[in-house]
């Protein structure tokens, strides 16, 4: 389980994120919305470490993220942030390999070989392991990064708008992806999410944030409601269910 | 803050600056290594004091403002056109260049006439110039301190580069005087060259707006319908001629063009057609001040200004880089 | 994950030329007795050895952790701290009559104090991100540049008529290393190099930038700060063998890149010393020996660094 108590960040004079405190349970997905600025990132990065928190505690599984060592916690918690070395002159399964890095410190063995291989399958990347990162496209990248991710094979998977820069075809297998990796694997999957359908279909929890405060927080059933959204984005909505799916349309 | 009270503003410290550059002259003219004061030429008129304000005197103050004036709004400039405001045109190649020009006029034809070496010297200048911005184009990730890092780097290959040269033909100590300015060797006849500086800086004044533009990068500059790659050409050629005539006259002053636009434009903002005239004038004031210093310092010796000027400017960057530091970080 | 053939092929290439540096330098022209030969080029070979290792290292480390490869530790002052730590150090010694202190124990204090100093800044102003690190280079070029000024200006104000230019003091010179702290130095860059080999594959990591280092377990802050203290020692030995070298570091650290082809440091550690050692020993005895030239080897490669930083800028500069 994630816990996070009394979380607030503070830059300069604006406070990004204002005293949050929520609880993740362990296994499924849970989706983080809301509005531009709402401190959604941020307070991803403060659950898992990249940015120091100026107030409040966060806890995995009752470990301190800030205490623990960073090996210990790398082999429970994984993050893939949105912007990401572009250029590299590495291969993909090089970049794939840095996944075993925590469990193996850098000298791979048949083990570590074994993961590689399977990250690399579960994310359709075969037929690119041996190109460099700088020759793909943007949504091939991110596949890798994930399969990373994948690789480093931890109980807690976090990722901020890992369906960024990627289209349609792409975007609902990432989300497929993230969604067997919750069922299969038993991992527990945190996204930072944009699309609020895609938050609909496939979380089995949301977390909506407004103005660096928790907002809402419950069931897709309880949050991708007309009152909730339209109070939250603050223009109208109307959502609607369509083949056993939550849809919201807001266009016009 | 509304166009009026920015207006206004402006206005007062446009005449508060121009009173401080005319104080600044006065007294100026009044410090030296002989003791002459200004009085004296009303009190008891004689040939040597005449013949000393306006042989050594009057010269080294004019001097003195046209180069301040015209460097920081050549800083002003080449800010605008790498869009970067830690950049001067002393860190980044264009003096260094300046000076190599310099040397290899002293190393190819030792009597060469001023305004030729001027020529050579704002050659090379653009050349470092052009350089720079040619790199800076080609940063993949520009950040905010990438910049003036790659131009510091820029401007000591260049120094490498004609330190050996200088080591081969036995000019080091030349090179070193070239690269450190100082306004003790002025005199009538040996100045004239900055007005050349001084005509560049009305002219930049007149393009104020399409530098302005500039400034805003090159698809805006298109976008609004002025042609991008003759006004970085023009840019280049105006900056490289006044620091040439600066370093051909004086030698290298460093870091006028970075601390004087930094200030002034907390007070004008990004504008040009604001800044530059306060800009220009704020050059002559540090330039003024730069130089009493240096002279009264180690009364009757002289330091070079370009150390004085240094050193505030070091200091300076300074303040900038570590209040900052947490915003570019 | 090991080399291609190309790769091998160079690095093989530059260790034979390397091995061959320095057989060449030791017995190219002996016309005395052995004895002396070993004594006077052995201990400017080994001068030479530690400078190549000690630059090689220190610049591959610092671009991997500033994520530039055009970049130099040289350029953050460190060299000048180094200078201004040892000129009051030699007041105070003056000052209280403790000249009974070995050099090398001198040269240890001094280090030392540098390290502590360096350690304080770091701490007071990084502010845990690669960007911070930019800011704190740039700092340290700018505060490099006050001292010299402000050097310049004590020097006129105390003795104005007699201000001389010493002429080539401000550039490194390999026919006048300083022997003394040749063993010391030695140690120094013996242990650094086994932290910074030891450190391989962090710094391999380091490459992905710091949030997926931080991610795959790396403790960024304390990492680097580590990283930068080792660059620090050894800048400051090779500023006290022979003097300061802006571009050197930039010359073979790109060809230590070039020639493995390679991200893994366990590959371009070592070939940027090799590539050094060429540099180094190979330049001198092709001046010394072969051209009988009187230029000074350590400008030529800085010249050599410096077009190498504009050709590379030119091109595109590849993180």
């Amino acid at each position: 389980m994630i816990e996070a108590r009394g979380l607030s960040k503070k830059y300069q004079d604006t406070l990004v994120v204002e005293d949050v405190s929520l609880q993740i349970p362990k296994g499924g997905l849970t989706s983080i919305i809301g509005p531009n600025g709402a401190g959604k990132s941020t307070l991803l990065s403060m659950i898992s470490r990249l940015t120091p928190m100026s107030v409040g505690t966060v806890e995995i599984d009752g470990f301190d993220v800030t205490r623990t060592s960073g090996p210990e916690l790398a082999r429970r918690l994984s993050i893939l942030r949105q912007h990401n070395e572009s250029s590299l002159r590495l291969t993909v399964r090089d970049l794939v390999a840095f996944g075993r890095f925590p469990h193996s410190g850098g000298r791979l063995t048949t083990e570590d070989q074994k993961h590689i291989d399977e990250a690399i399958q579960y994310l359709e990347l075969e037929e690119y392991q041996q190109r460099h990162l700088d020759e793909l496209s943007g949504g091939q990248r991110q596949r890798a990064y994930v399969a990373m991710v994948m690789c480093q094979d931890t109980e807690y998977v976090l990722l901020d708008e890992p369906l960024n820069n990627i289209d349609m075809r792409h975007a609902v297998g990432m989300m497929q992806l993230l969604r067997r990796a919750a069922d299969e694997k038993g991992k527990t999957v945190v996204v930072v999410l944009h699309d609020i359908n895609f938050a609909s279909c496939y979380s089995d929890h949301i977390i909506a944030m407004r103005r660096g405060q928790l907002a809402y927080q419950g069931m897709p059933e309880q949050i991708i409601r007309n009152e909730v959204l339209t109070d939250l984005y603050d223009i109208p909505t109307s959502v609607h269910e369509l083949n056993g799916q939550r849809i919201c349309t807001y266009f016009r | 803050m509304n166009t009026t009270s920015t207006r206004l503003s402006t206005t007062s410290w446009l005449v508060g600056l121009a009173l401080l550059v005319f104080a600044l002259a006065i007294v100026s003219l009044n410090v030296g290594a002989s003791r002459m004061n200004l009085l004296h030429l009303f009190t008891q008129p004689d040939d040597r004091i005449t013949q000393l304000l306006f042989v050594s005197r009057w010269p080294r103050t004019l001097a003195l403002v046209l180069a301040g004036a015209s460097l920081a709004v050549a800083g002003l400039l080449l800010q605008m056109m790498a869009r970067n405001r830690l950049v001067d045109p002393s860190m980044m190649g264009t003096a260094d260049a300046a000076a190599l020009g310099v040397l290899f006029c002293a190393i190819a034809a030792p009597g060469m006439a001023l305004w030729l070496k001027f020529g050579v010297a704002a050659l090379c200048a653009a050349g470092g110039t052009l350089l720079f911005l040619a790199v800076l184009e080609r940063i993949p990730l520009r950040s905010a301190l990438i910049v003036p890092l790659v131009g510091l780097v820029l401007a000591g290959v260049i120094h490498a580069g004609s330190s050996l040269l200088a080591y081969q033909f036995e000019l080091a100590q030349a090179l070193r005087s070239w690269n450190s300015g100082d306004f003790s060797a002025i005199l009538r006849g040996r100045y004239e060259l900055l007005w050349v500086a001084a005509g560049i800086t009305v002219l930049a004044m007149l393009l104020a707006d399409r530098f302005t533009v500039i400034g805003m990068g090159k698809d805006f500059a298109t976008n609004v319908g002025v042609n991008y790659r003759w006004l970085i050409a023009l840019g280049v050629l105006l900056v490289s001629m006044v620091v040439a005539s600066v370093v051909v006259i004086a030698g290298a002053l460093p870091f006028i063009g970075l601390i004087v636009p930094n200030l002034i434009r907390r007070i004008t903002g990004d504008h040009l057609r604001h800044a530059i005239p306060l800009v220009a004038l704020g050059g002559a004031v540090l330039m003024l001040v730069a130089d009493l210093l240096a002279r009264v310092l180690i009364h009757p010796y002289e330091i070079p200004s370009a150390n004085i000027l240094a050193i505030s400017g070091c200091l300076v960057f300074l303040v900038i880089l570590i209040r900052g530091r947490k915003q570019w970080a | 994950m090991g080399l291609n053939l190309r790769a091998k092929l160079l690095l093989s290439l530059t260790t034979v030329l390397a091995v061959l540096s320095i057989v060449g330098f030791m017995t190219l022209n002996v016309q005395s007795d052995w004895g002396f030969i070993v004594q006077h080029r052995g201990s400017r070979l080994l001068g030479m050895l530690l400078v190549a290792i000690t630059m090689g290292l220190a610049t591959v480390v610092f671009q991997t952790i500033t994520h530039n490869r055009i970049l130099t530790p040289s350029l953050m002052g460190f060299d000048v701290l180094y200078v201004l730590v040892h000129s009051l150090a030699l007041l105070v010694w003056g000052v209280g009559q403790n000249t009974g202190w070995p050099v090398e124990l001198r040269f240890i204090v001094e280090v030392a104090v540098m390290v502590s100093i360096a350690l304080v800044i770091f701490r007071l102003l990084f502010t845990d991100s690669v960007r911070g690190l930019h800011v704190l280079i740039l700092l340290g070029m700018v505060t490099g540049l006050l001292f010299r000024e402000l050097a310049e200006l004590a020097q006129r104000i105390f003795d104005p008529s007699e201000f001389s230019i010493q002429q080539g003091s401000g550039i490194a010179n390999f026919n006048r290393i300083n022997v003394q702290l040749l063993w010391v130095g030695l140690i120094g860059v013996g242990l650094c190099s086994a932290l910074l080999f030891r450190f391989r594959h962090q710094l391999d990591v380091l490459i992905l930038g710091r949030d997926v280092a931080i991610n795959l377990g790396i403790p960024y802050t304390k990492t680097i700060t580590l990283l930068m203290l080792a660059i620090c020692v050894l800048v400051s030995i090779s500023t006290a063998l022979v003097g300061p070298m802006l571009f050197f570091g930039l010359l073979v650290a790109n060809l230590a890149y070039w020639i493995t082809g390679s991200h893994q440091h366990r590959w371009t550690l070592p070939a940027s010393v090799l590539a050094g050692i060429v540099c180094l020993v190979g330049g001198q005895l092709v001046f010394e020996h072969l051209l009988n030239s009187g230029l000074p080897l350590a400008m030529i490669i800085e010249l050599c660094g410096g077009v190498l930083f504009i050709v590379l800028l030119l091109r595109g500069v590849k993180q």
